[in-house]
This record gives C-alpha cells, sequence and structure tokens, in this order.
C-alpha cells in the first residue's frame, strides 16, 4: 500500500523470513516437510545411493542374484509409553514390521535397541517386552538381537526402542513408491486418524474423552493376502507421521502422477471426525499406524479390496481415489461439494488453531 | 455430525449458488471478515462454485496474521528468561518475529507450552508457584472473554505468579480502516459469525449507513457462507445497505451480555498495531488499571522493545482486501508454511496458508 494512503497505515510491513536452519525443531521429526528437508540436507549427501535415494519405507537391497531383502529401521519416542489400543512396545515391533511389508516383502527378523533412563520402573520395561512379544507372534517374527544402553536420569524420557526389520521379496514381487500408473485405483485400508487422537487422549491434550483406541497392527498377513489374489499391486505405503496426505504426495513426486482423491469415500469415524472439528486438525494428517494405502491397477481393484474386506485389519478399506497423468507431483480432492483442491503435505509440527 | 453434516449438504449448496447465479447483475467485490471463513472457501472450493460476477477478498480476522511484530518479539524475549512458563494457542508458536520464533525459543530451552485454554495457564501457574506463568492473550472479541475470565480467576485465586500479555483487536475499527482507505474495493461484508456470537451486532448499523454497504453476519460452514453472500448480493442488487443476520441459530442482536460485561470488567479500549496494516485507533483492548499488575508487558519490562517492520511482503494489503495472495511475488516460493514471510502465511485461518493449501494454482 502507498504510504499517502491513510494516516492510519504504516504502510505493508512483514517480519524476515526464519530458515530454522541452525537448530532441530520438534518439526524436523513431524514426518512433513522439515523432515524431508532434514534428509535432502543432511543424510542424503553423506550416505547417498540407490536403495536410500528410493525413498520407500523400507530399503530393497540385493545381496546376490537370487534374493531380495528389505530393511528398514525406526525409533520410537512416542508419550505416554502406554496409550488407548496400544504402546510403546506394540509400537516398535508393528512400526517396522509394516514398512518391511511396504515393500511386499515377508518380515523375518527384527533387532530391539533400548534406551533406558536410570530409574525405570522394571514394571514397566517388563510390561513394554510383553507387548513387543505379543506383537511379534501375531506377525511372525522373531527378534534375533538386542542392545541395552542406560542414560543418566534426567537424559532420556523413560524408555526409547528402535527396531530394525528384515524381510524376503518373493520373486515376481515388484513394488515401490515410483511405480504407480495412471489408471491406478487407490485403496485405503480403513479408518485414518485413530492413532493420532488416541495419543492426544492419553497426553490429556483433548480435553474430553473420546474412546478412540490406536489402530497399531502387524499389516504383513493383509499385504500376503493382497499379493496372493493380485499381481497388480504397484505401490503399498503405510500412512505413519504425517498421515494419508503426507504420504501421498510422496507417492505422486516419486511416481511422477497425480492422485485424486474422492472426499466423499474416505473413511473416518464420527469421534476422530468430532475431535479434529474441535482442535482444528484434519484428518488427512493425523497419524495411523496399522493402515495402509495401495495403489492397484484398476483391472484388479476390487478383487484386491474384497480380499482386503476379509482380513481382521482390512475390514473397512475403501476406494478412496484413482491415479492420473497430471498435474505431475501433486494430490488433488473432489470435494463432497464437486469442486476440487490440493492436498498438501504437512509443513511442520501440526498445530492446534486458536478459535 | 449434527449441526455440521446439514450445513455440508451438496443439495442445499448447489440451490444456494443457483439462487446467487439468479440474483447477481453485476460485479461485485464481497470481502469475509473471519479468516475461518476463508479456510472453508478455499477447503470446500467455493470460489469456484460461484458467477465470475462475484469477487471475494479476504479480511483481517486472523488472530494470529494481524498480532503485531513488536508483541511477538515481547513474548520471544519473555518466554527466552528464565524461570518463565510461556503459555499460547498452538498457532502462535509459528509465527515469526525478528529473527526467531517461538519453536526456536523453546528449542533454546525456552518452556513453551501450548493450551487450548487460558484456564489451563491458571492450572499451570497454580502447580508452579516458582515459576512466572505468562499467557499470550490474542484474538479479537471471540477469544477475549475466556482471556479476560483467566485475569479475575487469577485475581480472585490470588495467584502472584500468572500475567498475560495483551495483544486483542476489535472487528469494528479495522473495518473503519478498510472502508476509509482510498484504495477500498470492498463493497459488502460478511461479518464474522464467532466474533458477533459474543459482541452480537449493535456496532454495525451505523457503519453500514456511514460507508453505504451491506453487512450480513455470516457463519462458518459451507451453507452459511453462501447463505451471508446471498443476503449480501441481493441488498447489493437492490441498492440497499443494511445488517443482517445470516446466522441465526447462533448470534443475536445484542450477544452475550455476560461476556461483554466480563469484557468491560477486565479491558478497556486502547490504540493498537495491526501486523501488516499499522496503528488503528481504539482498535484495541488492554488490562484496566486495575489489573495493570498483571500485565506482563510491565512484569518483565518489555514496553521499549519496538522492532522495525521490513517491506517484503503484501501481507497488509491482503488483510485488507486490496491484494490477493496469489498477487504476492514471494507466494509459494520465498514464502511457504514452513518459511513464512508473513503472518498469513502463518496460521491455518491466514489467507495466504488457505490459497497455498487449497489451491495455490489453477487446476483441472
Amino acid at each position: 500500500m502507498d504510504e499517502n494512503v491513510s494516516t492510519h497505515y504504516s504502510g505493508p510491513v512483514c517480519p524476515l523470513p526464519l530458515t530454522h536452519t541452525g537448530q532441530i525443531v520438534m518439526g524436523h521429526g513431524s514426518g512433513g516437510k522439515l523432515s524431508q528437508d532434514l534428509i535432502q540436507r543432511v543424510f542424503l549427501p553423506s550416505f547417498d545411493n540407490p536403495a536410500l535415494r528410493a525413498g520407500d519405507d523400507a530399503a530393497l537391497v540385493l545381496p546376490n542374484q537370487s534374493t531380495r531383502l528389505a530393511i528398514s529401521t525406526d525409533s520410537h519416542v512416542v508419550w505416554p509409553l502406554f496409550f488407548p489400543g496400544g504402546d510403546i512396545g506394540s509400537l516398535a515391533v508393528c512400526g517396522t514390521v509394516n514398512d518391511v511389508a511396504m515393500l511386499g516383502a515377508e518380515p523375518l527378523y527384527l533387532t530391539a535397541g533400548f534406551i533406558l533412563e536410570e530409574g525405570l520402573q522394571l514394571e514397566i520395561l517388563e510390561r513394554v517386552v510383553a507387548s513387543m512379544h505379543l506383537a511379534a507372534s501375531e506377525a511372525g517374527v522373531q527378534i534375533v538381537a538386542g542392545d541395552t544402553k542406560v542414560v543418566q536420569k534426567g537424559k532420556a524420557d523413560l524408555l526409547y526402542i528402535n527396531t530394525t526389520g528384515v524381510g524376503l521379496i518373493r520373486p515376481g514381487v515388484e513394488i515401490g513408491g515410483a511405480n504407480a500408473h495412471p489408471g491406478d485405483l487407490v485403496i485405503l485400508s480403513g479408518p485414518i486418524g485413530d492413532h493420532g487422537i488416541s495419543v492426544l487422549e492419553a497426553r490429556g491434550e483433548l480435553g474430553f474423552e473420546s474412546h478412540i483406541q490406536s489402530d497399531i497392527a502387524p499389516l504383513n498377513h493383509l499385504v500376503s493376502a493382497m499379493l496372493q489374489v493380485s499381481d497388480q499391486v504397484h505401490v503399498l505405503r503405510d500412512p505413519t507421521r504425517g498421515g494419508v496426505a503426507t504420504t501421498l504426495n510422496e507417492i505422486a513426486v516419486q511416481s511422477q502422477v497425480s492422485i485424486i482423491l474422492n472426499e466423499g469415500s474416505l473413511p473416518i469415524r464420527p469421534a476422530v471426525a468430532a475431535a479434529c472439528e474441535m482442535l482444528g486438525f484434519d484428518p488427512l494428517y493425523l497419524a495411523n499406524e496399522g493402515k495402509l494405502i495401495a495403489l492397484v491397477g484398476r483391472s484388479d481393484g476390487e478383487r484386491v479390496l474384497q480380499t482386503m474386506r476379509l482380513t481382521r485389519y482390512g475390514e473397512e478399506s475403501q476406494i478412496i481415489g484413482e491415479i492420473k497423468d497430471t498435474p505431475q507431483g501433486r494430490v488433488l480432492m473432489k470435494t463432497i461439494l464437486g469442486s476440487t483442491r490440493i492436498v498438501d503435505v504437512l509443513a511442520g509440527e501440526m498445530l492446534p488453531r486458536i478459535c | 455430525m449434527k449441526y455440521l453434516t446439514e450445513y455440508r449438504d451438496a443439495g442445499l449448496v448447489h440451490t444456494l449458488v443457483d439462487e446467487i447465479r439468479r440474483t447477481v447483475k453485476r460485479n461485485w467485490v464481497v470481502m469475509e471478515i473471519c479468516g475461518g471463513q476463508t479456510h472453508a472457501i478455499m477447503r470446500y472450493g467455493l470460489d469456484q462454485l460461484l458467477p465470475p460476477e462475484i469477487e471475494l477478498v479476504h479480511g483481517p480476522g486472523c488472530p494470529v496474521c494481524v498480532t503485531s511484530l513488536e508483541l511477538i518479539d515481547k513474548a520471544l524475549e519473555i518466554a527466552s528468561q528464565p524461570g518463565v512458563i510461556f503459555t499460547s494457542y498452538g498457532d502462535m508458536l509459528r509465527v515469526p518475529g525478528s529473527g526467531r520464533d517461538l519453536f526456536s525459543v523453546r528449542a533454546s530451552g525456552g518452556d513453551v507450552r501450548v493450551v487450548y485454554s487460558p484456564l489451563d495457564a491458571i492450572k499451570i501457574a497454580q502447580l508452579n508457584p516458582d515459576k512466572q506463568v505468562v499467557f499470550f492473550a490474542i484474538g479479537f472479541e471471540t477469544t477475549a472473554p475466556a482471556n479476560a475470565m483467566s485475569v479475575i480467576q487469577a485475581e480472585a485465586l490470588g495467584l502472584k505468579n500468572y500475567s498475560v500479555l495483551v495483544s486483542h483487536v476489535r472487528v469494528p475499527p479495522a473495518m473503519h480502516a478498510i472502508l476509509g482507505s482510498p484504495e477500498n474495493r470492498v463493497q459488502a461484508f460478511m461479518a464474522a459469525g464467532h466474533v458477533c456470537a459474543v459482541m452480537g451486532y449493535w456496532e454495525y448499523p451505523p457503519i453500514a449507513h456511514q460507508y453505504k454497504v451491506p453487512i450480513v453476519v455470516t457463519g462458518f460452514e459451507p451453507v452459511d457462507i453462501l447463505q451471508g453472500l446471498l443476503l449480501s448480493i441481493r441488498q447489493l442488487e437492490t441498492g440497499r445497505f443494511e445488517t443482517e443476520n445470516g446466522y441465526p441459530r447462533v448470534v443475536t442482536f445484542e450477544g452475550n451480555r455476560p461476556a461483554q460485561d466480563v469484557l468491560q470488567r477486565v479491558f478497556q479500549e486502547c490504540d493498537r498495531k495491526w501486523r501488516g496494516i499499522g496503528l488503528i485507533p481504539a482498535s484495541g483492548w488492554q488490562l484496566r488499571s486495575e489489573y495493570a499488575h498483571l500485565d506482563a508487558e510491565t512484569r518483565f519490562s518489555v514496553d521499549q522493545i519496538q522492532p522495525e517492520e521490513s517491506p517484503i511482503c503484501i501481507s497488509g494489503q491482503v488483510l485488507q482486501g486490496v491484494k490477493k495472495p496469489l498477487q504476492c511475488p514471494a507466494f509459494g516460493g520465498l514464502c511457504t508454511p514452513e518459511h513464512p514471510l508473513g503472518a498469513t502465511m502463518v496460521s491455518s485461518e491466514g489467507a495466504c496458508a488457505a490459497y497455498y493449501h487449497y489451491g495455490r494454482e489453477a487446476y483441472g
């Protein structure tokens, strides 16, 4: 605005840009754009190799000509340790099992590294380990190596767990984030946002009771069932941090396609939708720990969907959209009103709205 | 969800759009005051459904966007001090001051906590008697009553370790400022329903008459917004300039009298700087002298902080409806939600953020 417009105005004013270059902020761990920036700026330049650069949930490695392995690692720092529907132990097992399964691999072995805070009650550790045992049994994986470190009181928050998983990819299975084709259907294995809301509730941040349980679950058996009925499963991804929106954006960029969602088809539980309305969150950005997104060739879509619905963790599966050529690298949504809007990645930390 | 689903009904939306199409004859510029309305418009793509004669411009009603750089810098200074627990609504953590934000303060060791209500800040103060607890009291008439209530509660509880950094702003003076500007293009207002739920709309008829603009109290769901727009267009096409209530299920003429009483008890009018706009006389609220001892600015001696703001982005024009986010050369390039140049890109209610997230370019 010109300075002579009005004596009331001091003209356009604006602060300097913030780049957060010097310091890690919580948003770097959100799974959104800041996390991506960190990978691009800090990790990739030093560690660069094709397996890492592929940017999938797990890395595909070829120790010899006849063997393809999927490897993934994940650290778990969730607070509180126990929340409705799960705990840090089940999360540590399922999170890594699922990442390995998202390459179509059969998860076989896990390692587990524990960082324990001095003073942690042994009973808490035993409960967490029992939960890991249960989850590993259900997934059919063995925890074959481990490590324990103890840090001084105050140097950690009770207990952190890192797990690494290895799985075998069967011949003929070709799944990866870059494999989406125009025409593919987007299938989601059930309602979104349950985990995100359950953890918020356990933290006492909701201000009301939601009775929402985390959806934590090992998805490898669901994946096996899908691969048994179709060789047209092109992409698998579990929409954890950053939610469905961020995950789909990653696929759109990796495959250079456009993803068109249908707002009316998105499965969201009423309690999750209500919590999001009150807090100003969008369920598309909430974390899930027992859901997968599958991009499947159109001819096999219905068959894969029906197969998913027969499994324990896929009963509420839905086709939520489709893949198109353009605009490349973008996720769009047809709204319930018939208009179209962009669905972007999560920027930093998800913030509750003021009013 | 009851009271939500029916106001997002596609059939009703299209009926209203058809009626707007039938009603509109000439070109009109209508401003929605509130950032919540802007987001609903972008999120549901309502602008795509409207006839080309209607241009919606986005108003200054985003509390995060208009909080002055000066206040943010004061907040950053207070939050950095040892022994302070700084509490704020979540949105404010990412708003840049002169070179950093509350996230950075937290990363550097400051105790910055997100609260959902100022009464949570009161609880924190009770639980931490050895710490100074400060609440960042920002916002329009909507958030002001709860913030005022926290002041009354702190007084009643005799809390010596609670104070508020007050940055309250009021809608009617901003409407005067927009309409009084020679660059003004706004021909009708959709007034902010939540503000009116507290204040009523008795302040608006004099504005409508003085500037000859229709003012329609409007809600936040697609059906509400289109209803408000239809009433505005009907007035414009028939040459009327009245104050109408398009949100009667929530808003009454008088508003919430007990809430207004609390406001009167705790706050008094003051001049206030708006980020991107500048000083608007009598556009803010500050603590009355009886509560001055709860003013964080005095308690932490930050009243001298007066930063220079650099003219990079156009958030000022965006907030006044003179320009749209896409007309900014920095939009989407230099300025994104992760690296915002202006507050309109920061808040989930900011107009630039709404454009960025939901519709930053034309698509098929």
